[in-house]
């Protein structure tokens, strides 16, 4: 069974429609890349698949949930699916190991020693285990973001979502983070990512959905649609990110 | 008429009246900083119908003089048949009052959390009670240190306000004692100086915390 069901989902900002009837799905093990212009409605569909935003009217279906309003389905949907920021949102009062352990402890009732365990064991997924005790505000913003990540991952997510997760960050920066994405997908996480990184999109992503004014206008595997774009758009945004 | 001169036993007076000033603060800030803190609360709840109480509440207490609250908790109930001694009067209307400001100071505190914590935190699946709990309260809390420190500083002054009802605080004190010794200006410069060491140690951490936190230490 697909591991997420979009089903012609429609969001409007006030009078402004922003979705106007997405559908995809989304098998175990697959890496979406969600692209397209800014405004074109990727990040907020990401959005709605966590139930950060609520959707006018279609069905979402995710890890076995129903996105829907209640409060405590939202919260067992969350237990399932992880999701990573552009400005990483790291706890700054607390250090990074507390970052990760705080979220199994109190929502999953995870034991201290064994949070501890998988804190360390996430920590040295991301190569970032000598910074268990520092503090968020000591770190650089790659290293942020990877602990943000590692902090998703110690829920044991069976979805992960990457919300244009290297946005903020400088080339370098930006190429440990993504390597960090690599290896997850590559053990096999089922991951949305909205992106700007067309390579990587292109190298990672099994599938690549390209947005356009609220609807998906082209999709396919993403190799394929890189190479031989078949809308006048795509080619135009394609060609643009060549610079 | 024999005057007495204001000597060590009167400035021992005005030191026993200082220490009811200090009591008084505490019963307002610590009463005041309960209460605050639930209206805080109400003020960010999801609830409508909270937010709106929460906020005619603090209108109402910031748009009135403390000075009405201390007649109406005094006068006011003791012509309702409920006679309150001085301090009962003086230490509820303190409460009442520093509950209205603490509480949209604190308001603030929480909002100027950043949203994406909100959001960060609602996806690791925590409910709103441990959101406040383990995220956003911590936060609201250090961003608040300075102006609560601030307003202790107002209370400690404005609770001569209580003199008015014959609560014997500091300023109540330096009356009395001016009144047998009639020198008001020993008198009152040492109640003033009396309120200045008191005082001006709390302005100091308060300044000294605003710096803290914007140097942006994180503990």
């Amino acid at each position: 069974m697909s591991e997420v069901i979009v089903k012609n989902v429609h969001k409007s900002f006030g009078t402004v429609e922003v979705l106007k009837g997405i559908s995809l799905t989304v098998e175990p093990g697959e890496v979406i890349a969600l692209i397209g212009r800014s405004g074109s409605g990727k990040s907020t569909l990401l959005r709605c698949i966590n139930g950060l935003e609520t959707i006018n009217s279609g069905r979402i279906e995710i890890a076995g949930h129903t996105v829907s309003r209640d409060p405590q389905k939202l919260r067992e949907l969350r237990r399932d699916v992880g999701i990573v920021f552009q400005s990483y949102n790291l706890f700054p009062h607390l250090s990074v190991g507390e970052n990760i352990m705080l979220a199994p402890k109190i929502v999953k009732n995870v034991a201290k020693a064994d949070a501890r365990k998988t804190a360390e064991a996430v920590l040295k997924m991301v190569g970032l285990s000598e910074k268990f005790d520092a503090y968020p505000d000591e770190l650089s913003g790659g290293q942020q973001q990877r602990v943000a990540i590692a902090r998703s991952l110690a829920m044991q997510p069976k979805v992960m979502l990457f919300d244009e997760v290297t946005s903020a960050l400088d080339p370098e920066l930006t190429e440990e983070v993504l390597n960090v994405m690599e290896q997850l997908a590559r053990d096999g996480m089922t991951m949305i990512l909205v992106t700007h990184e067309m390579a990587f999109a292109r190298r990672v992503a099994t599938k690549t959905i390209f947005m356009h004014h609220g609807k998906i206008r082209e999709e396919g595997p993403s190799k394929q649609l890189f190479a031989d774009p078949q809308t006048p758009e795509l080619r135009q945004f394609v060609k643009s990110d060549v610079k | 008429m024999i005057l007495r001169t204001f000597g060590f036993s009167e400035f021992g007076f005005l030191l026993s009246a200082l220490v009811w000033t200090i009591i008084l603060t505490v019963i307002a800030l610590g009463g005041g900083g309960i209460i605050g803190f639930f209206v805080a609360l109400a003020r960010t709840s999801t609830h409508k119908w909270l937010r709106i109480i929460a906020g005619t509440y603090i209108q109402v207490i910031q748009g009135i003089p403390v000075l009405m609250i201390l007649f109406l908790s005094y006068y006011g109930l003791s012509l309702a048949g409920l006679q309150l001694p001085p301090l009962v009067a003086a230490g509820a209307s303190m409460t009442i009052y520093a509950s209205g400001y603490l509480g949209e100071i604190w308001r603030g505190c929480i909002q100027s959390v950043p949203k994406q914590q909100w959001e960060a935190s609602e996806s690791l699946a925590m409910t709103r009670a441990q959101q406040y709990r383990y995220v956003i309260l911590p936060q609201a809390l250090r961003i608040s240190l300075p102006s609560t420190v601030g307003f202790a500083v107002q209370v400690v002054k404005n609770t001569s306000i209580t003199s008015i009802i014959g609560f014997v605080e500091l300023a109540r004190a330096g009356q009395l004692i001016n009144n047998a010794t009639f020198q008001p200006f020993r008198v009152f410069l040492a109640v003033a100086a009396l309120y200045f060491v008191v005082c001006y140690p709390l302005s100091q951490l308060s300044r000294w915390l605003e710096r803290r936190l914007h140097v942006g230490s994180h503990r």
